[in-house]
Formats: structure tokens, sequence, C-alpha cells
């Protein structure tokens, strides 16, 4: 007796043979391999266009019809013949993602709670613990601004695979962000007088940091999806953010007895070096498009020319932090010339120098 | 007294309020150069809206990656147990539709939240909203990755091939982009808040992801459960945002005009929408005919009725906010008196060959069920599907445009792009000078009054408006059907044979091909509506309000 519906008493893969009996990959797009991958195929397409299977056009549009549909090409100033090639290199979808961040907490939860244990906070040098409490703790708020400007940005892109690559980046921000936020608050609990404000306040007014602020507050302000994703990842990031989190805290820690913060921050080096990637090839392939390269690196020129100006002026207002220390094993000059040096690298990657 | 682990290293911890609270905190108020406009709202929010869930990414991250892991390891326990040997084909050939829908409107939920996310002043729902974000990002790929999977190891894999090229062509999921679109574009209170978490996501999502996996494991099919029934356990976070974010909205008298009109036309498309896809799949995608089962009705009236209804909307009377009762309880009628979901499921059923997985005929056992559940199911469906299982032979005249069996093709509304299969129900009525077509008169309201620049007097520029060629029908008006379907590319590997067929039969010589359906002119129903005199038009609205009877089959 038959089983199931099936006319053949099966609904197993390769029960009969038939027209179409093995047709068992996505055909609709170009895989950029020889094979799609596991990311192309969850990720391409799942947001389609007029012009990639929408035959009925967008069928809502904003304010009465002024604003255009559900996704707009005018999103950005950049133009592309194709806003689909791009493919994210971390090539992240949801089980990476939550297995790289499950294990990122996993791994930072573990830090604090054993170095806790072992009461390692109170060996902080004394000095050290006041430039956690004012400049990480103002930090947070740097990360939390570039977290929600990419949460901004990923409802703006013109594929699915632009605007994933946006999300995770969002996501891997926020993370940090909070993270700093709980860990600089539970190793508050086991030292005197910590003031968990403070970071906020130096945010706000400390001049140190209003530079800083300035530049971030930019990017969030930006009405350009592109402009926030290019200005992050491939200004402010290699300028001001590796600067303090690799240049100052995760360098300087260890020399005032702080082994702590370095794995904390640590996480974000490697979270960046996969949004770096994420954001170089999809620029690359913009300013090198056949069709509008030539308009996209004058775009991305003046783009560079606006962050890099605030983002400099950033970096060299949080120089004071570095004298701060009464260990200073690493000096500004030494990690701004690193920076510029990363920079320089990047920029030149992309034809934009 | 005994010594424990847990003692010897227990250390003092921040609570979870206090570190929501710091979490909370680390917004501010940018005082260089203001965030980004966002999308247009009519709505004044001015109270920062709580975030009720209080969770963290800390605690976020490792309980998702647990949850994936029990779902990666039940996908391979399925294959490993030989699933698809006993799966049910009838319903996995609808996941081809299901599932080539719902990943557009998981992903659009993502995007809507940095709409949301900006429009209450405060931080705290903020965290709320960035991880419903990444929610909604794993949704999407995890039921992408499940499709996959049904395409790897089904026996028939043609339509899973094609599945997001087939999403934007298909004269069904027209009916998801409805859905999908409807959560990101507009106003953003009305699209990301009402539609999409205040009634989508709090009422419908119950039919979508809980009633609907429970028919998939009655029909062999345990990896939609493990799949789904994750998804869902991310929702009542989801919720949680919707109702904080509404209890924001609320606190401004002004709102109130405007959430009356957003939940009503939010409750009133997701059920056209929501009802007439789930409910035929759920219905007719099951082999299942265990009269103890719940029916569809019988599920909506303890999802929608009891539980949304009167828990969710009724209270909502309190804060000053009119709910249309009326509106509930004709839905109920669409439903139960009416016939909505199995007119829904004949129409899917008449078109077949414009969409792109196997539709099988009902058969005897599932009159009997049928006609248990919904009496005097068998007098108006009965012969229909004889004549569908009679007409399923290549050679046969296709159904569609078969004229002996006295199928009258249906109109489409225009504001849920469902086609108007309650004939007494439908309503026309002109928008800038064009007739329009509509399931019901809360539709028409819908796309003449709700969606519009001004509501009762009150301006509402930030109110979406309906676009493109909505009717599906119109964007093949005139064209042979055969050259459609290519066009559509819902043709197998060798160029002639259709991804669709009208029955399970996996043999070359029962499929379907184009030379079988050739000869058959398409038609659009809104351009001959709008072609006609008044006369003639106000006859021919008459003549579909009277309906149409199927001949009977021998």
């Amino acid at each position: 007796m038959v089983a199931t519906s099936s006319s053949v008493g099966s609904g197993a893969a390769g029960a009969a043979t038939f027209v179409g009996s093995t047709s068992r990959r996505y055909n609709y797009f170009e895989p950029r391999g020889k094979r799609a991958t596991h990311y192309e195929d969850v990720t391409v397409d799942v947001q389609p266009d007029p012009e990639r299977y929408l035959i009925q056009d967008w069928i809502i549009e904003f304010e009465g019809g002024k604003g255009g549909g559900a996704y707009t090409k005018d999103s950005t100033a950049a133009r592309s013949s194709n806003w689909h090639a791009f493919r994210a290199p971390d090539q992240e979808w949801e089980r990476t993602h939550y297995q790289r961040q499950s294990k990122i907490e996993s791994m930072v939860q573990s830090v604090i709670t054993n170095a806790r244990r072992a009461g390692a906070p109170r060996s902080f040098d004394k000095n050290w613990q006041m430039i956690l409490q004012k400049h990480l703790g103002a930090w947070k708020h740097a990360e939390f601004g570039l977290g929600t400007s990419l949460m901004q940005a990923q409802r703006y892109g013109y594929s699915q695979m632009i605007n994933n690559a946006t999300l995770t980046n969002s996501s891997y921000k926020m993370r940090l962000a909070q993270d700093i936020t709980l860990y600089l608050a539970e190793i508050g609990m086991d030292l005197e007088a910590w003031d968990d404000e403070l970071g906020k306040k130096c945010w706000l007014e400390d001049p140190i940091w209003q530079p800083t602020r300035e530049a971030i507050e930019t990017i969030m302000g930006c009405e350009d999806y592109l402009e926030q994703y290019f200005a992050i990842n491939i200004v402010f990031e290699p300028l001001v953010g590796e600067l303090i989190r690799s240049g100052f805290f995760m360098q300087a820690a260890a020399a005032n007895n702080d082994f702590i913060t370095p794995p904390v921050i640590s996480a974000a080096e490697a979270d960046y070096e996969r949004n770096l990637a994420n954001t170089v090839d999809l620029i690359y392939l913009l300013a090198n498009d056949e069709q509008y390269g030539d308009h996209n690196r004058k775009l991305f020129k003046g783009w560079l020319a606006k962050h890099r100006d605030l983002a400099d002026k950033a970096a060299i207002a949080l120089q004071p932090i570095w004298s701060q220390p009464h260990s200073k094993p690493v000096s500004f000059e030494d990690v701004k010339a690193v920076s510029h040096e990363r920079i320089s690298q990047i920029v030149t990657e992309l034809g934009l120098s | 007294m005994t010594l424990t682990l847990n003692k010897i290293t227990s250390q003092r911890g921040i609570s979870v309020g206090e570190a929501t609270k710091k979490i909370s905190d680390l917004g501010w108020n940018p005082s260089y150069v203001q965030e980004a406009s966002t999308f247009p709202t009519d709505y004044k929010i001015t109270k920062a809206p709580r975030d009720p869930m209080k969770q963290v990414l800390r605690s976020y991250f490792p309980m998702q990656e647990e949850k994936d892991n029990r779902v990666y390891g039940a996908l391979d326990a399925a294959l490993r147990g030989d699933m698809f040997r006993n799966v049910q084909p009838r319903w996995v050939e609808w996941m081809k539709l299901f599932l080539a829908i719902i990943p557009f409107p998981e992903i659009s939920a993502a995007r809507s939240m940095a709409m949301i996310a900006r429009l209450a002043p405060g931080e705290d729902l903020r965290t709320g909203f960035t991880m419903q974000m990444v929610d909604e990002f794993r949704h999407s790929t995890i039921q992408m990755n499940l499709k996959k999977w049904y395409m790897e190891n089904y026996i028939d894999p043609a339509g899973f091939d094609i599945t997001e090229e087939a999403f934007g062509k298909c004269y069904a999921t027209t009916i998801g982009r409805q859905f999908g679109e409807g959560f990101i574009t507009g106003d953003v209170m009305t699209s990301a808040c009402m539609y999409l978490t205040v009634v989508a996501e709090t009422a419908f999502t119950n039919t979508l992801f809980v009633a609907m996996p429970s028919e998939a494991a009655r029909n062999g099919d345990y990896a939609l459960p493990t799949v789904f029934l994750s998804v869902q356990s991310d929702e009542s976070r989801h919720i949680g945002n919707g109702h904080s974010m509404l209890m924001a909205a609320l606190k401004e008298p002004e709102n109130h005009l405007l959430l009356e009109r957003d939940l009503r036309y939010a409750f009133w498309q997701n059920h056209a929408i929501v009802d007439a896809a789930i409910g035929t799949l759920i219905e007719y995608g099951t082999t299942n005919r265990d009269k103890d089962k719940e029916s569809y009705a019988e599920m909506w009236h303890r999802w929608i009725f009891e539980d949304y209804y009167r828990t969710y909307m009724l209270p909502l009377e309190k804060y000053g906010v009119k709910v249309h009762h009326d509106d509930v309880q004709e839905a109920w009628n669409r439903i139960t008196k009416k016939n909505y979901v199995h007119k829904i499921a004949q129409f899917f059923a008449v078109g077949w060959p414009v969409n792109f997985w196997r539709i099988e005929a009902q058969t005897e056992k599932d009159f009997e069920w049928f006609e248990h559940k919904y009496p005097g199911w068998y007098a108006e469906f009965g012969d229909f599907w004889k004549w569908y299982s009679k007409l399923s032979k290549p050679g046969e005249t296709v159904v569609t445009f078969n004229e002996d069996t006295g199928y009258v093709y249906p109109h489409r509304c225009w504001s849920s792009l469902v086609p108007c299969v309650v004939r007494e129900d439908i309503v026309v009525d002109q928008i800038d000078g064009q007739w329009h077509t509509f399931a019901h008169e809360l539709d028409r309201w819908t796309a003449v009054s709700a969606f519009s620049d001004e509501y009762e007097g009150r301006p509402t520029p930030a109110m979406g408006k309906f676009s493109g060629k909505r009717e599906w029908e119109s964007v093949y008006d005139g064209w042979d059907l055969a050259d459609a379907i290519k066009d559509l590319n819902f043709v197998r590997e060798d160029g002639e044979t259709l991804v669709a067929q009208p029955h399970l039969r996996f043999d070359n010589k029962d499929m379907w091909k184009l030379e079988h359906v050739r000869g058959h002119t398409l038609r659009s129903p809104l351009n001959m509506l709008r072609a006609m005199s008044d006369t003639d038009r106000d006859a021919h609205i008459a003549k579909y309000r009277e309906g149409f009877t199927i001949n009977p089959c021998n």
C-alpha cells in the first residue's frame, strides 16, 4: 500500500526520475565562484527589485507616491551597473553569525568572571582604573553610535547582500558597546569609588572626546547609507577605532596590571577585519564599475576627505590619553603612524589615493 | 550543611535590571549633528517606550546559538531517519509557495527595525529593536536554508530551484509581496509598528508559525515544525516591542484616530492575506483527515478571536482607541459562512499553470472531512475538485480556460491583491479617475480612505500609496498562456515541461508541457472592466455578485 500521496510511494530524492528531478541547486543567480556558497544560497535575491523579478514593479510607495517604492537606488549618491554583484567576503548568514557572536560572548564572560574571581581588578594600577572609567567608558558610546548608524544604514541598500553585511556589522558594534558597558559595571563592583557615570560624562563634556563625538554624530547624521558604511569602515575605524582599541587599550593595559581589558576588546579587532573586508570588496566593485567608476571614485574621494578630516581631528584630540597611565609602553606618535599606514594601504587598495 | 562548588565560586554579578538600565544609557542626544531624518510618519511620539523584555546581547547570542543547534541537529536527524521517504508530497509541494514568500517579509521586518528605532525617543526600546533586527535576519536565512534542504532531499526539486525568482513573478506570491512590502513602506508607525508587530506578529504568527507546523508534522514533515517553532520563540520579544511602542503612541490623544485607522487596516488586510494563504496550506495541503483535529476555522477562533481580539484588541478601548468589533466578526463570517479559504484554494487550483508547485486534486477522503468540518462544503466544492481531478491529465483542456466547469475567473482586490472570491462582496470605486476592484468594502476603504494624503479631515502626507501593476493579470493581458509561462520561467530544464503540475504523478508521461496549454489567451479582468461603458460595468458587477455554479462533473 502506498503510504504517501506520492505516485511512487516515497517523497525522497531519487525515488523517481523525470524532467527536473535532479535540479537541486538554486538557479536564478550567478554564483561568484564556480558553485554557489551556502551564504549565497540563503542570501542572494531575497530582496528582489523591479529589475530582478518584480514584474509588477513596487506595489506600495512612500508619501502618497512621492517617495518611491520600498527600495530606491537614490538612497546613495553612488551608482552601480549591478547592485547585486556584491558578495560579502565574510559569508555571514544567521548560523555563522550566532556561532561567532555566542563564542565571543562566552569568551568575554569567562575572562571577566575568572579575572574577578582572582581579584585581578583590584591589582589594576590606580591611574589605569580612572582611565578605564573615563575613557573606555566614553568609548563605549562611540561604538554604540556606530552600531546605531549601521542599523539605520541596513534599511537602504539596493541588495540583500549589502544590507545583510551592514546588519551584521551593526550587530557586532552593538555587542561590543554592551560588552564594554557590562565589563565596566562588573569590575566596578570590585573597586572602591568606581563611578560608572564618568564615561558618559567624558563622552559628552571632556574636550578630549568632543572631536570624536563630532565625527560619530556626523556619521549618524549622514542620509546616505553607503557614506555611513564607508565613513565607518574605511575612515573612522583605522584612524580612530583601531588607534584607541588596539593602539591604546590593548597595548597599554598589561603594563598597568590589567590583563582583562585586552581580551574584552580583542574581539572587536577581529570583527573589524571582517567588516573591513566586506566594505573594501563593495567599495572596490563600485570604484571599478565600468559604467560609473569615475563618478564613484570622485564621490568616495569626497567622502574620504570629509570624514578623514573629522577622524584626524578626533585622533589628535585623543592624544593626551596616551600620557595618562603610569606605565606608557606605547607612544601616540607610533600608533598614529601605524593607523596612517593602515588607511594608506586601504585607500591605495581601493585606488582612492 | 553541605558545601557546593557554586558556594565556593559564586561572586556578585550585575542584575538583569541593572544591566539593561546601563545599556539603555548608551545613547545620547547629539549636539554637533542631528541624526539623519528617518522615514516619515504622521504620528507624534514623545513618550519614551520601555523595553519589556530586558534582555542583553550577552545572554541573547548564546541563547540563539543553542536554539540553532537544536534546529540543525533536528534537520540532520530527520535525514538520518529518512524523513522524506514518508513525507507527504501534497504537503511539501505547498512549501514551494510558502517558503518562496516568507523570507522576504522576514528580512523586511529586519529593515523596518531601522525605521521604527529612530522614531521613539529614548534608548530603552532600541535594544529590543536591535535584537529583533538580528532575529529577523535569523528567520530569513534559516528559512532559505530549510528551503534549500527540501530542494536537496525532496523527490521533486523543481519550483524550489527557482524560488526567489518565482516569488517576484507568480500570480499567488503577489499576495505575499503585499504582506512584506507593507512592513517597510508608508508611514513608519503604520507599517513597522501597527501592520508588522501589533497585528501580523502578535495575532497572525500563531496561525503561521504554530498552527501550520502542527499540520506539517501530521504529514511526516518534522523539519518545518523544528524551524518554525524556533522562529516563533523569538516572536514574544517582537510582540513586546510592538506593544511598548503602541503604548507610547497611545499617550498622545492626537494619535488615536490614526491608531484606529491602522488597527482597522492592519487587522483586515492580515486576515485577507494570511488566512487566504495559510488557511489554504493547512486545509488543502494536508492528507491528514482526522476529524478530531481542529479545522483552520476552529484554530482561527482560538488564536485570533479568543486570544488576540479578546485579550489584546479589546483592552485598547480603555485607552481611547475605537476598536471595530464588526470587522473581526466579519472576518470570522468570511471564514465560516462565506467559505473564504475554500474559495481561495479553488482559485489557486484554477491558476495552477502559472504557479510553480504541484496542486493535487482533493479526493473522496478529503470531501468527507471537509463536509464534517464545514457542512455544505460538498455541495459547493465537490464537483469542482472532481473537475480538477478529471482535467489533471495532459491533453485535457486546462482547467483555467475550461468553460465546461462553470468557474468564472475572479477580479483581483486592489488592496490585498487577493482575488475577490466572495463574489457578493465585491466593490468598485475610482481612484485618480480609474476604476478599481475591491474584495470587500473594507478593502475599498483601505485604498481610498486609509492610504490617502488626508484622513477624516486630517492631513496624512506620510501615508503610503498603492502603486505598480497591482493586478497580476494585467502584466500578461493578451498573452498566450504558454508564452506567459515561458516568460515567467516556470518551465523545467527541457524547456517544455511545466514546473507546475495539477497532480502528484512523478512520471514524464503524466506531465504537462507548454504544448498542452498553448492556444489560450490570458486576460486582465480589470482592463476589461475599465473598457466597459457605465451600463455594461454595472451589469457586469451585478452578475459577478450573483456568483457562479460549478457544473456537475460526471
